[in-house]
């Protein structure tokens, strides 16, 4: 096992009766990556990563994850990994602090339970019953009693479902933090802004398959992809062409036109538009 | 957003802060108890049940059954057993359910806490709850009805190996059952059915011997029937275990059935026990 390696996935499988969930999947996490997993819903990514947390039984392949097998996590083990998991396990009679002062004591190296209730923004909630917040505020308990074990690798399984944008955005500072300092994270989500914004790289799954690993500019090889040119012509009619070397397709443009050229537009495919043809290939 | 690697450091077992075993599972019970009394709808269906049932019982049927001894010294011992068989066997088959159907078990699962402290702290619960109940059952027997207690040593010995027995076969049985629910709210009806089916036969709301043979023989098979004898033969006097179905008390057959529903309860607990619904794999 490669120390460097927080996560080491080799032809990982998982059959549901007929339904291949995972069809081999081959992944590496670097130690302090931050790494996502994106896909539509039902292309495998819980069912991945439920294997990675040991919650689930995998039927093939080899994984490795912080230099054990998850299949037989121990409570050693257990100490150094923080799972977020999708749904929120609630606990409706206790306070935010009960529940996070009481999940800090399984921990052999707990971080201090204000501490985290401060970090996750839930300060002002920390005496109010669990059930009483909104699902935004569940989904930072989640995460709070997620890291209050100080792992070494975090799992965040879609992890801003039912935020809004401010808390979305406090929330990516928090995983910043976190890698910062050191924290090896594994995320899914389906959001692309969120995998653009926080990943190193970006795994894409569709299909129980693992289509492509990279870093989130260079999905899909998206920086070498042709750019397109569009601008009206003086008849008005909308023309646009495929270019390699779109600033000396300008230029010549330019020239032709005289100076400004109406309606004139640069793009190159976005992270969604290349996302959307990968997940449709894997279709 | 940094990709350098920097290795988090180590864990090892003499930095820890973690409580010991025990401090855990005391930390766990103290959780669970605090659940429980929060819950208006435990603190009443579980722990006010009982009680309910004997005003009502004692204040409809305040003669005697005979030899000067009061019908209450009959009922209390229904109501006791059925006190323990709620605390535990339906608490424990409902909130079972609901919890795992919530993932709180699932959530437990992905920590360190090993997964004893998770049952001990059911257990805790379970025991300090039946010991308020039945107190609470016993002072209200007392001051309204004229209960009399156990006059010996002796009796309140069998008092609490019958009590002990009891709610660790029905505290292992609710643990048990609790995964045949399939979801949330599908836990009281699968044991709801079960424990009033039982509390008939027994003979917590009916003199036993009054129920017909047959009623009697199924009963045996389960382990109320043998809670309410044991209760018996603390409650009534040495010779009303002539009118029992054996004859006597027979507090030997009482411990053996209990200990062996104890095991089969262990053994269920053991190879059906799910920490996660059907549907989470």
């Amino acid at each position: 096992m490669d120390d460097e390696l927080a996560i080491s996935v080799r032809g990982l499988r998982k059959v549901y009766g007929d339904n291949v969930a995972v069809a081999g999947v081959d992944l590496d996490v670097r130690r302090g990556e931050v790494f996502a997993l994106l896909g539509p819903n039902g292309a495998g990514k819980t069912t991945t990563v439920e294997i990675l947390e040991g919650y689930r039984r995998r039927d093939a392949g080899e994984v490795t994850v912080l230099g054990a097998d998850p299949a037989q996590p121990d409570a050693g083990w257990r100490s150094r990994v923080g799972i977020v998991l999708q749904g929120t396990g609630e606990f409706d009679e206790l306070t935010v602090a009960e529940v996070i002062r009481h999940f800090s004591g399984f921990y052999p190296d707990a971080d201090d339970p204000a501490k985290v209730i401060e970090r996750v923004g839930l300060a002002d909630k920390a005496k109010a019953r669990t059930h009483t917040l909104s699902g935004g505020q569940k989904r930072r308990l989640d995460v709070a009693l997620g890291i209050i074990g100080r792992p070494e690798l975090l799992f965040l399984d879609e992890p801003t479902t039912g935020f809004d944008p401010e808390a979305r955005r406090e929330f990516w500072e928090l995983i910043r933090d976190l890698a910062a300092a050191g924290t090896t994270i594994v995320l899914t989500t389906h959001y692309l802004d969120e995998a653009e914004a926080l990943a190193d790289r970006v795994g894409v799954i569709a299909g129980g398959r693992l289509v492509e690993v990279a870093a989130p500019n260079r999905l899909g090889n998206r920086q070498e992809a042709l750019a397109t040119v569009s601008w009206r012509t003086p008849d008005g009619t909308l023309e646009s062409a495929q270019s390699a070397t779109p600033t000396a397709f300008v230029t010549d443009l330019a020239a032709r036109y005289g100076g400004e050229i109406p309606g004139l537009t640069v793009t190159r495919p976005t992270l969604e538009d290349v996302y959307l043809t990968m997940i449709g290939h894997a279709r | 957003m940094t990709t350098t690697t920097k290795p988090a450091t180590p864990v090892t077992a003499t930095r820890g802060r973690r409580p010991g075993a025990g401090a855990l599972a005391l930390r766990q019970g103290r959780l669970e108890i605090t659940q429980f009394l929060r819950s208006r709808e435990s603190v009443v269906f579980t722990m006010g049940f009982p009680i309910i049932m004997i005003l009502i019982f004692a204040s409809i049927f305040d003669g005697t059954i005979g030899g000067g001894v009061k019908f209450t010294q009959y009922f209390i011992t229904g109501m006791i057993a059925t006190g323990l068989m709620t605390v535990s066997f339906q608490n424990l088959g409902i909130w079972i359910p609901i919890e795992r159907d919530r993932g709180v078990l699932k959530r437990y699962r992905g920590t360190p806490m090993p997964k004893w402290v998770w049952f001990a702290g059911k257990v805790i619960m379970v025991v300090a709850i039946g010991i308020a109940e039945t107190a609470l059952l016993l002072a209200v027997a007392v001051a309204l009805f004229d209960l009399d207690l156990p006059g010996t040593a002796a009796k309140w010995f069998t008092f609490g190996w019958v009590a002990v027995l009891g709610v660790t076969a029905c505290t292992l049985c609710g643990i048990a059952i609790s995964s045949l629910a399939r979801t949330a709210r599908s836990g009281s009806a699968v044991v709801t059915p079960v424990a009033l089916v039982l509390q008939f036969i027994s003979g917590v709301f009916f003199v036993f011997t009054d129920l017909p043979t047959w009623m009697q023989q199924v009963a045996a098979l389960f382990p109320l029937k043998w809670m309410c004898q044991g209760l018996r033969s603390v409650f009534l006097p040495e010779s009303f275990g002539a009118q029992e179905p054996g004859g006597s008390f027979e507090l030997g057959r009482v411990a053996v059935v209990l200990a062996l529903w104890c095991v089969i309860g262990v053994v269920l607990c053991l190879t059906t026990f799910r920490w996660t619904t059907k549907r989470d794999g």
